[in-house]
């Protein structure tokens, strides 16, 4: 158990120092994180909504796969990022590979399925009571989506907080993606892995505890979001 | 609270189109090996090359087999790996240009402080193995065809033996997890000094068996074809080549130590 | 969009051999009959007869699987710019998950009133229907009698010349019951055309011009108030009027 005891040490040495590196690294963690929850939220929202609403031909299969992709591997997705921004690939021209920005895109790749399936989920449930009502008022389909995304607010939060969880815990992605380049693309779940792979446990253990702190506070400014919301809509 | 919503999703927005242009410019990108990024060489000498040449080395760092595919696929501006028999290959398949040995250091076997096996008494790496197979004690392979599991390989086939059996765990990790492994189920393994140096969760392991010419270990590094990879920085990459095997760039490596030691040797006083 | 402005009205609303047919069953079969331009229609019978299905095919929430539904001064206006002439009110309404004055302001936002014009006409709506102080309140908290009458406020901004409601007060104690019962002889005043189900014999005394019956389906009468409640021409709306289960 010293390791631990060390963790908790190192953790609280690393917040109290506010270390320039470890600040960046944290920095860096949530710029992409936040930033792919935020594109595949973008996305996902009014892409879950319109496969709620609407009946087409292969929906079944596409509700399929997006549930199936919620289960995505991060190092296959990772891995499928690779090719596609690798230079030998469709998207090579753009330099990409090996920056935050390639991080991101792969993020989302892991994020956008979460949120758009959960979205599909709310968004389903909350037409079957409002759907008649709506149509009565004299909304479209297609108006339709932004007010019952407002009225799933509450629900969708933590939709999106999912997709958060899920970017700021995977390592296999942004492993391969980003290369774990110091200064560049190091975040704190390769750190994590990088410490954990070096034999210093009780760094990699304290860097765990402060990425969780980090994902706690952003939770806890979305709970604190919600609730507000809730008190003001009932 | 809507109005504070949308402040905060544009300020997002912004967040997420500036991170493809953090830090530009002038850097390489240098695919090379997690020994040598773990053992600490690049932060002490790419400060170095950055300041007299306003060229910042960005590395990646991936098992020898993954920094090969990256470099042959176009996505390294660099290499410096440590598998001579795949380095000529790259160069054999027109991927590079020329190839420098670098440094060196050496292969070390590790196992556990009582030594089962009486590694510490043989007087050649291929005794060493057959001992450990001898005594079926259990070992930690890398088994990820990175270059210390090809050293490796290299030394069992000098031994004579091909190992299996439930003693012999090929593990699919870097040095670092296989150190790790290796700790927790008290087994032998073998390690590039550099990642041992700058590994922290010894436990009960210790150095068992060292010095002999099957475990040297030469790092080389590799300048890219530009005729097969026209985007690759190669100016910019020729210059970090040039720099390594040059007067400063092997001052640089002479003068990395830990805990007092110099990790690697460079070629030039060989 | 011009031609939603035309004064000219909807009314009247013809209905021609209208049935709707689910399955192997004829919900409702038959159906001829005209709502005029003016008066407060009640859509009575026993629970199962179809008032609430006929409600919402003459909404156009629902089409007819047989027979044709007309509004003499529809003309061309699709089904959309049709409804937005029109509001329903339902049993149960579905309030917004966000303010009273919200709720109400959501159909003028569906119809693009700026937003000074939306809080004026939402506002008068509120106090027209006693609920100013709760404006600012989660709709979702409000009483049932609270909701109801916000759902008549929400109906009202929308200025409808036709107004359904589907049994609004069933499920509402006697106060909230006369409240609701006040709402509609107030949208009557301003000209609206009352369409609404009821099964309470008593608030169908006191709101109906005119009756139409259904049972099982069919429509068994449409006859002037007075005439369905002193001497209806079916043994079923007799019953019916007695207390008797009628199937």
């Amino acid at each position: 158990m010293e390791s631990a005891d060390n963790a908790f040490i190192t953790a609280f040495h690393l917040i109290v120092s506010m270390d320039p590196v470890l600040t960046g690294i944290v920095l860096l963690s949530l710029q992409v994180s936040l930033s792919a929850v935020l594109i595949a939220t973008l996305i996902g929202l009014p892409l879950g909504a319109a496969v709620a609403l609407w009946r087409f031909p292969g929906r079944g299969l596409l509700i399929t796969l997006l549930n199936a992709f919620m289960g995505l591997p991060p190092v296959v997705a990772g891995l499928m990022v690779y090719l596609m921004l690798s230079r030998a690939g469709p998207l090579g021209q753009f330099g990409l590979l090996f920056t935050p920005t390639a991080m991101v895109i792969a993020q989302c790749l892991l994020v956008l399925p979460i949120i758009a399936a959960l979205t599909r989920q709310v968004v389903e449930d909350l037409w079957k009571e409002y759907a008649e009502q709506l149509k009565s008022l004299g909304a479209s389909r297609a108006r339709a989506i932004p007010t019952l995304l407002w009225d799933g607010r509450i629900s969708l939060v933590t939709t999106v907080l999912a997709g958060f969880g899920r970017a700021s815990a995977e390592v296999g992605a942004v492993l391969i993606v980003g290369g774990n380049i110091d200064g560049v693309t190091r975040v704190m779940t390769t750190a994590i892995a990088l410490e954990t792979s070096r034999g210093d446990l009780p760094l990699a253990l304290g860097l765990g505890l402060v990425l969780m702190l980090m994902v706690a506070a952003v939770n806890g400014a979305a709970f604190l979001l919600g609730e507000s919301a809730r008190r003001q809509a009932g | 609270m809507i109005r504070h919503g949308r402040r905060f999703a544009l300020g997002l927005v912004l967040l997420a189109l500036s991170s493809g242009t953090v830090a530009a410019d002038r850097h390489i990108i240098l695919a090379s090996t997690t020994s040598t990024e773990q053992s600490g060489l690049f932060g002490h000498i790419i400060p170095r090359f950055r300041d007299s040449t306003g060229i910042d080395v960005r590395v990646v760092a991936v098992g020898t087999g993954q920094a090969f595919a990256i470099a042959r696929r176009g996505d390294a501006d660099a290499l410096l790996v440590h598998d001579r028999r795949g380095e000529e290959a790259f160069l054999a398949d027109g991927y590079g240009l020329e190839r420098r040995d670098v440094m060196y250091n050496d292969f070390i076997i590790i196992g556990p402080g009582e030594d089962p096996a009486k590694v510490s008494d043989a007087d050649t790496a291929a005794e060493a193995m057959r001992r450990i197979a001898g005594a079926q004690a259990p070992f930690a392979s890398r088994g990820d065809d990175s270059g210390t599991h090809r050293a490796e390989r290299r030394i069992w086939e000098s031994a004579g033996i091909t190992p299996s059996g439930s003693w012999y765990r090929e593990l699919g990790s870097g040095m670092g997890p296989t150190l790790n492994t290796a700790a927790g189920m008290d087994a032998y393994v073998l390690a590039d000094r550099g990642t041992w140096a700058g590994f922290g969760n010894r436990q009960n392991l210790t150095v068992l068996f060292e010095d002999d010419e099957a475990l040297s270990n030469v790092y080389g590094s590799l300048l890219i074809n530009p005729e097969r990879h026209p985007h690759v920085k190669h100016d910019l990459a020729e210059a970090w080549h040039r720099w390594l095997v040059s007067g400063a760039g092997q001052e640089a490596i002479a003068s990395f130590t830990r805990g007092g030691e110099p990790l690697f040797v460079p070629v030039v006083t060989r | 969009m011009s031609d939603l402005r035309v004064p000219v009205g909807l009314l009247p609303l013809a209905l021609r051999e209208v049935g709707f047919r689910h399955g192997d069953q004829d919900l409702l079969k038959g159906i001829t009959l005209q709502f005029g331009s003016s008066g407060k229609t009640l859509v009575m019978g026993p629970n199962g007869a179809g008032k609430s299905l006929l409600m919402r095919l003459c909404h156009g929430l629902l089409r007819p699987t047989e027979g044709s539904i007309r509004w003499h001064g529809g003309g061309r206006l699709g089904g959309q710019a049709l409804r937005r002439r029109q509001a329903m009110v339902f049993q149960r309404p579905v309030l917004l998950r966000r303010s009273a004055r919200a709720n109400v302001e959501y159909p003028l936002v569906l119809q693009g009133v700026s937003r000074r014009q939306r809080r004026r006409q939402a506002d008068a709506a509120l106090e027209r229907f006693g609920l100013s102080a709760l404006a600012g309140r989660p709709a979702r908290v409000l009483s049932g009698g609270e909701q109801q009458r916000l759902a008549l406020a929400r109906a009202w901004v929308m200025r409808p010349e036709i107004l359904f409601l589907d049994e609004p007060t069933s499920a509402l104690d006697p106060a909230a019951t006369k409240a609701v019962e006040d709402a509609v002889l107030t949208f009557h005043e301003e000209g609206t055309r009352i369409v609404m189900s009821s099964h309470n014999l008593g608030q169908a005394r006191r709101l109906a011009d005119d009756v139409v019956f259904l049972c099982r389906g069919r429509l068994l009468e449409h006859s002037p108030a007075e005439t369905f409640f002193t001497a209806p021409a079916s043994a079923e709306a007799a019953a019916f009027l007695r207390g008797d289960l009628v199937w």
